[in-house]
């Protein structure tokens, strides 16, 4: 009898904190939630670029996100290098044939995978970039080489809308 | 704590105090006993109120003039700077009195730490100012992001980057904190915001460590208990007012050289450039008061593990308390300790020598080495000193300390060679 009547106040106070807790909870996230990328941030999500004043050996960066790109129209030398680099050598493995569509460009964000600081061109023990900041050193696809950076430098969705207009993100 | 009850002299005080007995803590505070063996290493508690203090009316003020945007927050300072009446003063004092405010709280940190004021019973006091002193940190970075300049934008591009070490969830962090994909507008907002938040929390947490404080008593020089009842202490007003308002004048002669005489030296002069999100500047160093965790971050060849090994370092000193085993708090009666603690200071000291210079080549040997050498002391030699340390006699009090004299002719011969 005892037995039966404490199970039904268990119910109850089991129903009341899940509720209490699904209530607590649905009134924090919107707290948390406020604090994502909002809406006119999202909007700035893509870019076009007029590349046709970007000679071989040249480098421009733009602004995407709030973040620098760099594109690179390559020279045949630094094609050549970083293809003839073997996979196992490097520290995130990947080819300069995924991370450059087209050989000639290479389109990446310019944003050291450490801790965010803008990395130099031509700089650095692999012909490619280094970073000031932690003395990170990054290839001529932009792959990480040397120094504390976990991975390659990220490449963002682009796509040639024209042969002098590349469309970022 | 004061031992007798207390009642209010006049009518009226004893009316209000019957019903808010704020008259019997301000009488606990002025009566409150205090260990007459005090020295000024034991002044830095109201130095720190005081920069507090001034850091809370001085950022009042500067927010009246300041403006939270991306676009005009550079302006805004500069505005302060050149037009607002008397506004280079107020913003020199809070910018130095920053770093005064660091520099009161290591002397306070290392103070305990050559005391033992950490130890049994004050577990609690010392962990609340771990947690002051993580949040001045906070405070300290968010504070100088906001003028917008390059050291404030690639300091807050780095240090919100440590997150994003974090496994599978980092990136996502990351972005949140940013309220988008890089630091920008929304990231100034909020860090004004909480910026202005801190200092009232680290307030209320001061509160807390002065109510912890007065439960067992301050600690002293010789780290024995005070005896009760007895002439080991004296009422904290007028003798400790007078020796901590004496100390605070010293203190504010260093803090207005400063403030007049050389306003930028502890800055950076590339945070006098508005901030550029396509430009890191060649040297990026955080303010000289985070320079040894800086040096820790970058003496670990990995990224997560770099960051881990950083806020180790500061949250070890939580568990100060237990990784230190000697039953004897004074570094005074522990030769071996006292050693081993100068050489801590040496090792910090090195470590924000260090964090300043290139990580590279030397440097980088030498951070690796004192990094290594800052963990060994905690975890290993702490430990183990409690144990096999041969610690020298203590006091039987600390008015025979102050008096010299002892009914044990060891002790007092003891205390002979120590002076000498």
């Amino acid at each position: 009898m005892s037995d039966k009547k404490t199970n039904r106040r268990d119910f109850l106070f089991t129903a009341t904190y899940a509720v209490g807790a699904v209530g607590v909870g649905a009134t924090i996230w919107p707290m948390i939630d406020q604090m994502n990328p909002d809406a006119s941030v999202k909007a700035l999500a893509s870019t076009e670029v007029d590349v046709s004043a970007v000679t071989p050996g040249k480098t421009i960066t733009v602004l995407w996100r709030g973040k620098p790109v760099f594109i690179r129209r390559r020279t045949q030398e630094e094609i050549v290098e970083a293809r003839s680099v073997k996979l196992e050598e490097l520290k995130h493995p990947q080819t300069d044939q995924e991370r450059a569509k087209d050989p000639e460009w290479l389109v990446m964000l310019g944003v050291c995978t450490h801790l965010g600081c803008v990395p130099l061109d031509q700089k650095g023990d692999y012909n490619g970039w280094f970073c000031p900041c932690h003395g990170s050193h990054y290839d001529t696809s932009g792959r990480i080489r040397k120094g504390p950076a976990p991975t390659n430098m990220e490449i963002p969705e682009y796509e040639f809308v024209n042969v002098n207009t590349i469309k970022i993100g | 704590m004061s031992d007798h009850e207390y009642t209010p002299k006049s009518k009226f005080g004893k009316w209000f105090n019957d019903r808010l007995p704020l008259l019997t803590l301000a009488n606990h505070l002025t009566d409150y006993p205090t260990p007459k063996n005090l020295n000024y290493w034991w002044t830095f508690g109201g130095i720190l109120t005081f920069c507090l203090i001034t850091q809370i009316v001085t950022g009042l003020v500067l927010a009246m003039h300041y403006i939270a945007h991306a676009d005009m927050a550079f302006d805004s300072v500069e505005h302060i700077m050149r037009d607002v009446n008397y506004g280079w003063l107020i913003r020199y004092i809070h910018a130095n009195g920053a770093s005064m405010f660091f520099l009161a709280v290591y002397i306070h940190i290392f103070r305990s730490l050559f005391y033992g004021s950490y130890k049994a019973p004050r577990e609690i006091i010392w962990i609340i100012g771990i947690i002051i002193y993580l949040l001045m940190m906070a405070a300290a970075f968010m504070g100088y992001v906001l003028p917008w300049g390059q050291m404030s934008f690639w300091g807050a591009t780095v240090i919100t980057n440590l997150f994003s070490a974090i496994p599978l969830v980092g990136e996502g962090i990351v972005t949140w904190l940013w309220g988008g994909y890089s630091v920008d507008n929304p990231t100034l907002t909020r860090f004004f915001t909480l910026h202005y938040l801190i200092p009232f929390l680290i307030l209320g947490l001061v509160v807390l460590h002065i109510w912890a404080l007065h439960v067992p008593g301050n600690n002293n020089p010789v780290g024995i208990d005070v005896k009760k009842p007895s002439k080991d202490t004296v009422p904290f007003h007028p003798y400790i007012v007078i020796k901590d308002g004496f100390a605070l004048l010293m203190f504010m002669i260093v803090f207005a050289f400063f403030v007049f005489y050389s306003p930028n030296i502890l800055g950076h002069a590339d945070n006098y450039i508005e901030a550029d999100p396509l430009v890191t500047p060649a040297h990026i160093v955080p303010e000289w008061y985070l320079l040894p965790f800086y040096a820790i971050l970058r003496s670990v060849p990995d990224k997560l593990l770099g960051v881990v090994a950083m806020l180790s370092a500061i949250l070890i000193l939580a568990a100060l308390p237990w990784l230190d085993t000697s039953k004897i708090r004074s570094a005074v009666f522990r030769p071996l300790y006292k050693q081993f603690y100068w050489i801590l200071v040496a090792d910090v000291l090195i470590l924000g020598y260090v964090g300043a210079m290139p990580a590279e080549g030397l440097y980088l040997l030498i951070a690796r080495v004192a990094t290594a050498y800052y963990f060994l002391h905690f975890l290993v030699v702490l430990p183990v000193l409690g144990l096999k340390e041969r610690t020298l006699p203590v006091p039987l009090s600390i008015t025979e300390s102050v008096l010299g004299g002892s009914p044990n002719p060891a002790i007092a011969k003891n205390k002979e060679s120590l002076n000498n």
